[in-house]
């Protein structure tokens, strides 16, 4: 990852260049780029995962298209696994984000570290802002673009293969539809995995940042507790009906790109979206639990 | 120029008072040990003096408060904190990276100068180091930033001779100049001894005693007397008795060298020595008089 090559201007202290935005976005672009550092998993692993599916489509599924005569169906075989690529991509860097949040300020404390960084003039804002940009930033931006590469290499495979086999390509599903797929993805993510899901990472950091062991089981827990709590006092699931909503994705949840057979731009409702009180409450909390986080990383020490 | 300037610190963790009305002050350029035993107050008198923990009382460093402005501060502060705690899973060339990316006075060229006179090699993860390598190479990310206090709370603990001194030489020779300020606290007292201009004894969250080393060499003598002289120096009212072999050492403050020399052998005492005088033998005890004497 880190290489010597420094994307940033080396004119920090010569004074003219905005330095006060300099100052302010370079602890953070540095503190992102030392996240990415030490868990590598972030990118490794939907790579990883990415690579797997194209072998896989290599291997597999073109031999099958190939031998299968009548072109809809081959375009079905051959459309198939851009949508399970598009799947297991996500599902990979949704367990990544969430175990991520949950080591991100519990970690620094655990091994001691924290008085190093703690010893160089980047505030705990920064620090804790450039953490929670990882599920909320870096994650899905890397959902999106590996998805994407491994689509349009699933469909130059496919392309080469039939042209090897003197087939005609243009049968294939084409690009139009993988853009608008791509577009549909980005929607999606931006939506439901960012915006609707933030509270959810939030909370992971703040009890990463406060629990003394076990995060997992201390964000876990209580919402399970509360849960159960109120089935037995009052034999109602409210609660628990919220937390599934949440966990859902909310309104945009049908956004999920493959899974509606109609076109799914019809079903994109941004209006509806942005009108639903669900969002701003889960933003309101979302920003409460950070908030909550850069005091709590200013007062805990190492473990 | 102050640098640290705390009074009345106070910080308690429940009923544990650890800084009991603290006062301190530091002066720019001066290399300044903290020295206290075990539950004294000295890491927590760090930890305010770093941002690191809140207290109440007032306190500026450089004339910043260091509990709100902590970032701020640590563009002119630089800390080591204890030993191991750099990240053990980053390469030595990407930590380079990383404190030259945030650090606006970090000179990487300095610590890469640093670091070529030992075996670190950059490509090294922290935790293929030894503690030695580790303490090696967070000293030479320190002195390769332009800081103007330094804080070292027991930077050589549990590291071999060799490396402790080491250590100290090379922030005195490489680092250490008029414009800098040096806080060390540590238990190895006998190492930083020559290392030091300024002296000071915490005990039970206060300033027990203080006074520079060139006071320290002029104002304290050390007597060894055979039991025959015993009551001879006693009349003359020392600090502080303790027995060897069966001859007496007796520690004087501000007493004539020759009434001494007429005794028995006199030299310099240790600052260990100092320490127990002032503080009394059982240090969970409250300071014995001569403590309170010395500390006015």
């Amino acid at each position: 990852m880190t290489t010597q090559s420094n994307p940033l201007p080396e004119s920090f202290d010569s004074p003219g260049v905005a330095p006060a935005v300099l100052s302010a976005t370079r602890p953070f672009y540095w503190s992102v780029r030392r996240e990415l550092c030490e868990y590598r998993s972030i990118y490794i692993a939907p790579l990883a995962v990415a690579a797997v599916t194209v072998f896989g489509f290599l291997i597999a599924t073109i031999g099958r298209a190939l031998s299968v005569d009548d072109l809809a169906r081959r375009r079905a075989i051959l459309e198939e696994p851009t949508h399970f690529a598009m799947a297991v991509i996500m599902l990979t860097t949704l367990i990544v984000g969430i175990f991520y949040s949950l080591d991100a300020l519990h970690g620094e404390r655990r091994d001691r570290s924290i008085l190093f960084w703690k010893s160089l003039p980047v505030s705990d804002l920064t620090t804790v802002l450039s953490k929670a940009s990882i599920p909320l930033v870096v994650l899905p931006l890397i959902t999106v673009a590996l998805t994407v590469a491994t689509q349009w290499i699933m469909l130059l495979l496919s392309s080469l293969a039939l042209m090897g086999s003197g087939m005609s390509v243009a049968t294939l599903w084409t690009p139009p539809s993988l853009v608008r797929m791509s577009l549909m993805l980005l929607y999606h993510m931006v939506t439901v995995h960012v915006l609707w899901h933030a509270p959810i990472y939030c909370w992971l950091l703040l009890v990463s940042g406060w629990a003394r062991r076990a995060p997992f089981l201390w964000a876990a827990l209580p919402p399970a507790a509360i849960c159960v709590l109120e089935k037995i006092a009052f034999n109602t699931q409210h609660f628990y009906s919220l937390l599934e909503y949440r966990l859902a994705g909310g309104p945009e949840a049908v956004t999920m790109p493959g899974m509606s057979p109609l076109n799914p731009m019809t079903h994109l409702t941004p209006g509806h979206f942005l009108g639903s009180p669900g969002l701003w409450i889960g933003l309101a909390f979302a920003a409460a639990f950070l908030a909550a986080a850069v005091r709590l990383r200013r007062y805990r020490g190492p473990l | 120029m102050t640098v640290i300037e705390a009074r009345g610190l106070r910080k308690a963790f429940g009923t544990t008072v650890a800084l009991d009305g603290l006062d301190l002050r530091v002066e720019e350029g001066r290399i300044l040990g903290l020295i206290g035993p075990n539950g004294a107050g000295k890491t927590t008198a760090l930890n305010a003096i770093l941002g690191l923990t809140p207290y109440q009382g007032e306190l500026k460093v450089l004339g910043r408060d260091p509990w709100s402005e902590r970032d701020q501060l640590m563009r002119d502060v630089s800390f080591i904190a204890d030993v191991a705690v750099l990240p053990r899973w980053i390469r030595v060339s990407e930590l380079l990276d990383y404190v030259a990316g945030v650090h606006p006075r970090f000179d990487r060229a300095k610590a890469q100068a640093f670091l070529a006179k030992t075996t670190i090699q950059a490509a090294s993860k922290v935790r293929e180091l030894s503690k030695g390598m580790v303490a090696q190479l967070h000293l030479a990310l320190v002195m390769s930033i332009d800081a103007r206090l330094l804080v070292l709370d027991e930077p050589t603990l549990g590291l071999d001779i060799l490396y402790r001194k080491q250590f100290y030489d090379s922030l005195l020779n490489d680092y250490f100049d008029r414009s800098r300020t040096i806080l060390v606290t540590t238990h190895q007292v006998e190492e930083v001894q020559h290392v030091l201009t300024d002296l000071m004894f915490i005990n039970r969250g206060r300033i027990v005693f203080r006074c520079s080393m060139e006071e320290f060499e002029s104002r304290y003598l050390e007597v060894t007397v055979n039991p025959a002289q015993a009551a001879a120096a006693r009349a003359l009212r020392p600090m502080h008795e303790r027995q060897v072999l069966g001859r007496s050492v007796l520690l004087f403050d501000q007493a004539d060298r020759r009434q001494l020399a007429s005794l028995g052998d006199v030299r310099t005492p240790s600052i260990a020595d100092l320490f127990v005088a002032v503080l009394g033998d059982k240090p969970s005890q409250p300071t014995g008089t001569a403590g309170q004497g010395a500390a006015q």
